[in-house]
């Protein structure tokens, strides 16, 4: 695939009399998907797709234009010409835009990770295998992404890797069930053996009698999946540089001075550390690392090629959205084992679901606890608890709140699948917060 | 994509089974915004590809490809068919037991006035005008105009004869302002800032959302927000506009009343429902007041079709009648997977490269008889609220909170001061009984969003929502934290 890319972007992306600069990004997948519903296939479904992405720019106007392809090279780069050709038509009608900015000066990279992937019968057989007799319900999705951007100025990158992300839930009765994931390049049928037994276990925890927590303040561990789910939410207009000129981002506070995360906490955009490209779709490098957030404070935004241009500063690898693609916050001190002790009595939340914010300038968020969290009394795990919603604050969460973060961090990996398999990540320890306001 | 082409290559390379399917469908649309005065650069997409579904041993696979050759469409028949062998004896239903639809006809959107009438410049120089309208002094710190406009076509051919074709024109304006002042930001959307007001049709749909007029009014009301005291906390009524009604429908009524979901399909991503099998036909969804209709025939609103994407012809039925749950929202296979339940047709794809679901589609509240002023004077102490900004639910969509972007006081049965960060709270279960008055067809909007996400894999869909003001007793409200 990489040979045919480079062949329609040297087709597409060769100067046209009247254009600046002519770029092409590129996105193609081959994938599986197989979602299960108590333990058997409910959906089987294959997907081979590919997209080119032409922008042209003259004097001033870019116009940019979005197309499938089919595979068939010949008719690939026929369908993006015609497609330049229609931009290059339109420019005229577009209005200048002065906020335009280009990719300084060729940056070219190339990776290509080859993996080990199952067929769709060899996940279904180990589905077959190892949860026979159980309720579950889980989503395999797998195969080879691609990601490219080339232009008229010679630059040329290339990201492909094959992965598989297998998400499944393991239900006991009702709504309780235990969560678990198995994320690679390189699949083993007896690593997926030993999650599934793990989570069978997990799963007798749930026998015991639910408690249901009255609304109040309880001391809480996020796991690490818990906490990226806060970060997720973080990431929804709490780093861009537009959101922060404009007053609307979310760590306002802190950017005034109203307001300081706990020192221990430092988030990270880590390109370098996560699974994504490091390149963005308008051809800008990104660096390994964007410090975000050093020792509780605030150390740097995320500024997209556009906001650098409106607002004077450099850009640094942003995508226009301005959100984290492989956001990280390092790790603290507390030894996993030392978790439940350390919580000594109060909630293990395992994970979180349905997240948003209840008043975006107190960066105050709410969401339900799911799946399997338990009351732990004297650092012993006593019940399951009834979903309970939280509406409470990040910034007095992860700033007075905090009492510590554990000393490993776990790498979750975006399970979006809108539109195509996502290449995001978010890395988390996990955290001990006290007082979470748990209201109804 | 020559879709007679698509139909003819199909047939020639599809296999012998006991059922197949292909779904051609192409999507050409256009994003334009003018931000502060400066346009950003439109962008256009062409989505072009075919699903193909093979039946072959009691089991169903899918294939998905943008390569619509004889060719390609073998290949993607074989994947099909080896996927539907390797799912044999292990799916969650034996499809040979289900007669998939086989209905044939075609459906238009209405679409009076094509937006391709005004030019791409046309286009710009609008949103330029709506942009500058916004802009009503230092307060203001950010305003954006955009519209999004798409026209897709889909052709359904089954293997027992059924063809279907179909054409949509959806039209997406957006108005978005930020002001800021006191040391507080607040931002005020047209209607919604994920598009509440949305619609099949050409410009008419600007006309009817006033579009091009409409911008000095959600600057006003962005200021007055910024100037206004927090929303009160406390248990008190509220009155829902139809902006965030739809969120509300959505949210809890809506996605709890997905067949595939009761069924368990969602458990792993989107969640159950609080809603069982055996609550069809008697149970009190809500208060004699809550009349809600699948509505698939309401020609302008944003989900209508006249099938579904399996084909089944689509009807209008009802979903609640008077508080009683009549029937979930489950198209052909979740009615046959739950025992011949009857269901609505709504298995929807968002595109070529997804398979069917159960999705919302047109999901209203059918108007009541109150007058909006009546509505107002008999409410003693409560909340106007108005336009969805914050959603969030259990995942079995039960325990909600809500918040709003514009709240009004509503004092003694009148209304009274701005209030700004309105949220609330309730439980779906209990939720709906608490409805005590429904507004007339004065008070009826029909709104909706492009952004209803479920599934894995996952895929964001369009769904209409349409409603009248509904006032609710006894509801906890609650403000910001300034």
């Amino acid at each position: 695939m990489h040979a045919d890319f480079i062949q329609f972007a040297d087709a597409v992306c060769a100067q046209a009399p009247g254009t600046e600069r002519i770029s092409l990004a590129f996105s193609a997948e081959s994938t599986d998907f197989i979602r299960f519903n108590r333990a058997s296939v409910r959906q089987a479904t294959h997907v081979e797709q590919r997209y080119g992405s032409v922008s042209v720019v003259a004097d001033g106007r870019r116009a940019t234009g979005t197309i499938s392809l089919s595979g068939d090279l010949a008719a690939d780069i026929e369908a993006l010409l015609a497609e330049r050709a229609t931009l290059i038509a339109q420019l005229p009608l577009i209005p200048r835009d002065k906020y335009l900015l280009l990719p300084p000066a060729p940056a070219s990279s190339q990776r290509t990770a080859a993996g080990k992937l199952p067929t769709a019968r060899e996940v279904m057989d180990a589905v077959s295998k190892h949860a026979a007799g159980t309720d579950l319900v889980g989503f395999y999705a797998g195969g080879p992404v691609v990601r490219a951007y080339a232009d008229s100025s010679g630059q040329r990158n290339w990201h492909q890797v094959d992965s598989f992300l297998f998400e499944w839930s393991l239900y006991r009765s009702g709504d309780q069930a235990v969560k678990s994931s198995y994320a690679g390049t390189e699949w083993s049928d007896s690593v997926l053996a030993a999650k599934m037994a793990q989570a069978r276990h997990q799963c007798e925890l749930l026998a015991r009698a639910r408690k249901t927590l009255a609304p109040g303040e309880y001391r809480v561990y996020f796991s690490p999946v818990a906490v990226a789910e806060l970060l997720g939410t973080l990431s929804w207009g709490g780093f861009g540089l537009k959101a922060v000129k404009t007053g609307v981002s979310t760590l306002i506070q802190l950017h005034r001075g109203d307001a300081a995360l706990h020192p221990s906490v430092t988030l990270t955009e880590a390109t370098a550390a996560g699974i994504g490209p490091s390149f963005q779709d308008d051809g800008f490098v990104k660096p390994d690392a964007v410090p975000l957030v050093a020792a509780g404070r605030i150390a740097g935004n995320l500024a997209s090629p556009r906001s650098a241009m409106e607002y004077g500063v450099p850009a640094n690898g942003s995508s226009a959205e301005e959100s984290p693609d492989s956001l990280a916050m390092a790790a603290g001190s507390l030894a996993q084992a030392e978790v439940l002790r350390t919580l000594g009595t109060g909630v293990y939340v395992s994970n979180l679901h349905y997240l948003n914010y209840s008043d975006r300038q107190a960066c105050r968020m709410t969401g339900m606890t799911r799946f399997a969290c338990f009351w732990v009394e004297n650092g012993e795990l006593v019940a399951p608890i009834a979903v309970m919603r939280f509406d409470d604050s990040f910034i007095r969460m992860f700033g007075p709140g905090l009492v510590a973060l554990t000393d490993t961090v776990e790498l979750q990996p975006d399970n979006a699948t809108y539109g195509s398999r996502s290449l995001r990540s978010i890395s988390a320890p996990g955290a001990i917060v006290d007082g979470l306001r748990f209201t109804l | 994509m020559d879709f007679l082409k698509l139909e003819r290559n199909a047939k020639h390379a599809a296999p012998a089974c006991d059922y197949w399917s292909v779904r051609g469908v192409v999507e050409q649309s256009e994003r334009l915004l003018v931000r502060e005065d400066v346009a950003e650069a439109p962008a256009r997409q062409t989505d072009a590809g075919a699903m193909v579904s093979v039946v072959r041993d009691g089991a169903m696979g899918y294939s998905a490809t943008s390569d619509v050759s004889e060719a390609g469409l073998k290949r993607a028949f074989d994947q099909a068919t080896a996927l539907a062998q390797s799912a044999s004896g292990r799916s969650v239903f034996d499809y040979r037991k289900l007669a998939l639809p086989a209905a044939a006809g075609q459906y238009r959107s209405p679409n009076e006035r094509p937006v391709a009438q005004l030019t791409l410049g046309d286009r710009f120089a609008l949103l330029q005008q709506v942009c500058a309208s916004a802009n009503l002094g230092d307060a203001i710190v950010d305003r954006s105009a955009s519209l999004w406009t798409t026209h897709t076509e889909q052709l359904l051919v089954t293997s027992g004869g059924g063809r279907v074709e179909q054409a949509w024109d959806f039209v997406v304006p957006g108005i978005t302002v930020v002001a800021s002042a006191n040391g507080d930001t607040q931002t005020r959307s047209s209607a919604g800032q994920y598009n509440g007001f949305c619609q099949q049709g050409g410009l008419e749909v600007l006309e009817r959302a006033g579009f091009a007029g409409d911008g000095p009014r959600v600057a006003r009301e962005a200021i007055e927000l910024v100037h206004a005291p927090n929303c009160p906390t406390g248990e008190m009524d509220v009155l829902l506009m139809p902006d965030q009604m739809m969120l509300q429908i959505h949210e809890s009524i809506g996605h709890p009343l997905e067949l595939d979901r009761i069924l368990g399909d969602e458990r792993n991503f989107a969640g159950t429902s609080f809603v069982t099998m055996n609550m069809f036909g008697h149970y009190q969804y809500g208060s004699p007041l809550l009349n809600v209709s699948f509505a698939p025939d309401l020609r302008e609103q944003f989900a209508s079709f006249a099938f579904d994407d399996e084909g089944a012809p689509a009807t209008r039925e009802w979903i609640i009648r008077q508080g009683i749950l009549k029937r979930p929202l489950g198209a052909s296979l979740s009615q046959a997977r739950a025992g011949a339940m009857p269901g609505v047709a709504t298995a929807r794809a968002c595109s070529w490269n997804r398979p069917p679901i159960d999705r919302m589609s047109n999901l209203n509240i059918e108007p009541g008889d109150a007058t909006l002023d009546s509505m107002v004077a008999s409410i003693e102490s409560g909340i106007l609220m108005k336009t969805n900004s914050s959603w969030s639910i259990d995942d079995s969509r039960n325990k909600f909170q809500f918040g709003c972007e514009h709240g009004q006081l509503i004092r003694n049965g009148k209304l009274a001061g701005v209030v700004k960060r309105p949220n609330y709270r309730g439980i779906s279960a209990s939720f709906w009984r608490s409805l005590s008055m429904v507004g007339d067809a004065s008070t009826f909007q029909v709104m909706g969003t492009p952004y209803c996400g479920k599934g894995e894999p996952n895929q964001v869909i369009r769904v209409g929502h349409a409603a009248p003001a509904c006032k609710f007793s006894g509801v906890a409200v609650f403000g910001g934290a300034n």
